[in-house]
């Protein structure tokens, strides 16, 4: 290896980073197991996985514990790390009507083919704070799972199945607006080239399904409210596992796993179009890897407002949206003020000074004439 | 198998994957064939924040080789943190040499700055940018800045730096100052001072820009007429520093960065590290001639 110039700035910066790793471990206390983070932190590490763009529950969970739970840095790491592995296949299109469903609601319809399916849902919870959970042992827990176990009927359970979707039923009535595929000849895939704009509809799903939560439901939220027309309406809502195929050297379509996803159709009304076209419904689409709900309704919600540009709203704007919901591009370019900038407000400086300076000038030479002209 | 393969992952010679790499260098050529224009490229995420160096970065690793003697500057400073960071990135993945001698390095990264020493034609420089886009403040829409250039309409940006004249008797535009390249594009040097602006012109050595987070590469060949934007009765000013002179040296023909002490008072100094070491040591310094800084005087006359 050759030979490293190390000056002032090193020595510093290993310092910094050594009494960050210091601030990790400073309570002496026992490490978390990656399993314990993969188990407990569920949601965390598919919030990780989504921003991060790499389905890796183990290595989120590695960047978690790595980033002292900061989900933006966790998610960062992973994408860093996802960059170092070859892009071998790009895997067959997911069938989500396939999904092994563990939730499955619809606002639209009391009910739909299959049921409604609340599943692992927090949603009717009251948000009290649960003072035991300080004092929860490995002992309760052993007792809840042996509960949970035997509540379960095994006469009742039944077999695995997949259930039709919402919007089957309202395409076979003929109330979606028929899909043109114009956007979209090829799929674009944004980790290997820069999107531009007016970005195609593959591009925009993409770019959202690795956007940072809180910035899609800051303008999904907005769009609700008013800054906007899109009046949404869940049409279904769905969490569980789906198979991931790829297809093999001899054409083969081969099973290689399955992940998580939750996937959100959004029924909106659908953009007045040439006239005597009736007012179709259309669908905002949203999906995103593991559990999270919030994200895939904000997401749904945009991806209708991008379609329909309007003055004055956000949500409505692709290039407002889909640059500034990039949570590890967003996040980078904000704490990039904390560099020095001393050389290029040195020059700003130097205007500054220069124009302060003609100001007083002026300022003076006004006062001189006014005093002339009061004599 | 996989079990025991899983927490070795091996870096790739200067981390970039090599289909990658031949990407950059394709989207690189592309842009020096258009000096000004900027090409979109993948720009792959790196372990270092957006924002902070990762186009230069990109840049950097897709043309560095083996033999390369590699230095980085931030704000003219080898020793700036960032700058010691990026630096120990590129030696751990390259396993390349690493300088502070301006003459020596065969390959210069740099953030807002150039150095003061001129360059020459076997050197390559590559800039960090943050904002590759000169229209973007005077338009906010990629497309629409996208089809400006094509047009070569820059009506908004003429209008812009007469409005500042109108209003503050200069053109008030500090670092990254636009400048036209090849007269054809109108380009941002990245947040260079105007002190550099015009070593651009006619230079022997190649210049590379890189903004990661905006994914854009763009270039200016050795021999290209680079013009700072100005009026045939409003001009193009250099930062003044004719009271100051750098305290270490006495020096005054450099751009130099302004320190306060402790009692409030202010003092000067070189801003170029390298430069500054070799004036102080009475070494052989080689620098830029341009009509700005080519009145200056490099001592006070006393």
């Amino acid at each position: 290896m050759g030979y490293i110039a190390v000056k002032g700035g090193t020595e510093a910066i290993h310092n910094a980073s050594e009494l960050a790793e210091f601030y990790r471990v400073k309570g002496d206390t026992t490490p978390i197991d990656i399993k314990q983070i993969r188990a407990q932190m569920r949601l965390a590490i598919d919030k990780v996985m989504g921003e991060g763009g790499l389905y890796a529950p183990e290595y989120a969970a590695i960047a978690l514990k790595q980033a002292e739970g900061d989900v933006f840095e966790a998610a960062f790491i992973l994408r860093a790390f996802r960059t170092t592995l070859q892009r071998n296949y790009y895997s067959e299109m997911i069938n989500t009507r396939e999904m092994f469903v563990k939730r499955k609601i619809s606002a639209s319809f009391r009910e739909i083919p299959g049921g409604q399916i609340l599943g692992p849902t927090r949603d009717y919870t009251q948000r009290t704070l649960d003072t035991a959970k300080a004092t929860e042992t490995g002992t309760d827990i052993k007792t809840f799972l042996a509960d949970f176990d035997a509540k379960i009927d095994p006469e009742k359970l039944e077999g695995i199945s997949s259930f039709g979707k919402v919007i089957d039923l309202l395409k076979k009535e003929g109330l979606l607006k028929p899909v043109d595929m114009s956007e979209d000849h090829s799929l674009v895939d944004i980790t290997r080239e820069a999107v531009k704009f007016p970005a195609p509809r593959s591009a925009r799903l993409q770019m959202m399904a690795r956007a940072e939560t809180g910035g899609l439901m800051a303008l999904g939220y907005s769009s609700q409210r008013g800054f906007g027309s899109v009046h949404p309406t869940v049409g279904e809502l769905r969490y569980g596992s789906i198979p991931v195929k790829v297809k093999d050297a001899t054409g083969r379509s081969r099973y290689i796993g399955k992940i998580e996803v939750t996937e959100c159709e959004m029924v909106t009304g659908s953009k007045p179009g040439k006239k005597k076209t009736p007012p179709y419904f259309t669908i905002g689409y949203g999906l995103c890897f593991g559990h999270n709900e919030t994200k895939v309704i904000c997401m749904s919600t945009l991806d209708s407002a991008m379609r329909r540009p309007e003055l004055g709203a956000p949500a409505n704007d692709q290039e407002f949206v889909l640059y500034h919901t990039e949570g590890v591009e967003a996040m980078g370019f904000t704490n990039h003020l904390k560099l020095p900038h001393y050389v290029t407000f040195q020059s700003q400086l130097s205007n500054t000074r220069a124009a302060v300076e003609r100001n007083k000038k002026s300022n003076l030479e006004a006062e001189t004439w006014a005093q002339l002209a009061s004599v | 198998m996989i079990e025991n393969k899983k927490y070795t992952n091996k870096y790739n010679f200067a981390f970039i994957d090599e289909s990658t790499k031949k990407e950059i260098r394709r989207k690189l050529l592309k842009a020096v064939a258009i000096p000004g224009h900027q090409v979109p490229y993948s720009s792959p995420e790196m372990p270092i924040s957006r924002g902070w160096g990762t186009g230069g970065l990109h840049i950097t690793l897709a043309v560095i080789g083996k033999e390369d003697v590699f230095k980085i500057i931030d704000q003219g400073s080898d020793a700036s943190v960032n700058a010691c960071n990026l630096r120990e990135f590129v030696n751990f993945m390259t396993g390349c040499q690493t300088t502070f001698d301006t003459a020596e390095a065969t390959l210069v990264q740099t953030r807002h700055r150039i150095t003061e020493e001129e360059l020459n034609e076997k050197q390559i420089i590559v800039f960090q940018v943050p904002l590759p886009e000169p229209l973007r403040m005077v338009e906010r829409y990629e497309n629409k800045t996208l089809q400006m250039h094509a047009e070569a309409d820059y009506a908004k940006m003429w209008v812009s730096l007469y409005e500042s004249y109108v209003r503050y008797g200069a053109i008030m535009q500090g670092a990254g100052y636009p400048v036209m390249v090849n007269g054809r594009y109108i380009m941002s040097p990245s947040p260079i001072p105007r002190w550099d602006t015009p070593n651009l012109h006619q230079a022997k050595t190649l210049f590379l820009y890189g903004a990661g987070r905006e994914k854009r590469l763009y270039a200016v060949p050795p021999y290209t007429d680079v013009e700072p934007l100005e009026f045939e009765d409003v001009n193009f000013e250099i930062e003044d520093f004719s009271d100051a002179s750098c305290y270490k040296t006495g020096f005054k023909k450099a751009f130099l960065d302004e320190l306060y002490a402790d009692d409030g008072s202010r003092k000067y100094v070189i801003s170029d590290s390298n430069f500054l070491d070799k004036i102080n040591g009475k070494q052989e310094t080689h620098q830029y001639n341009n009509k700005y800084i080519d009145q200056l005087e490099a001592y006070d006359l006393e």
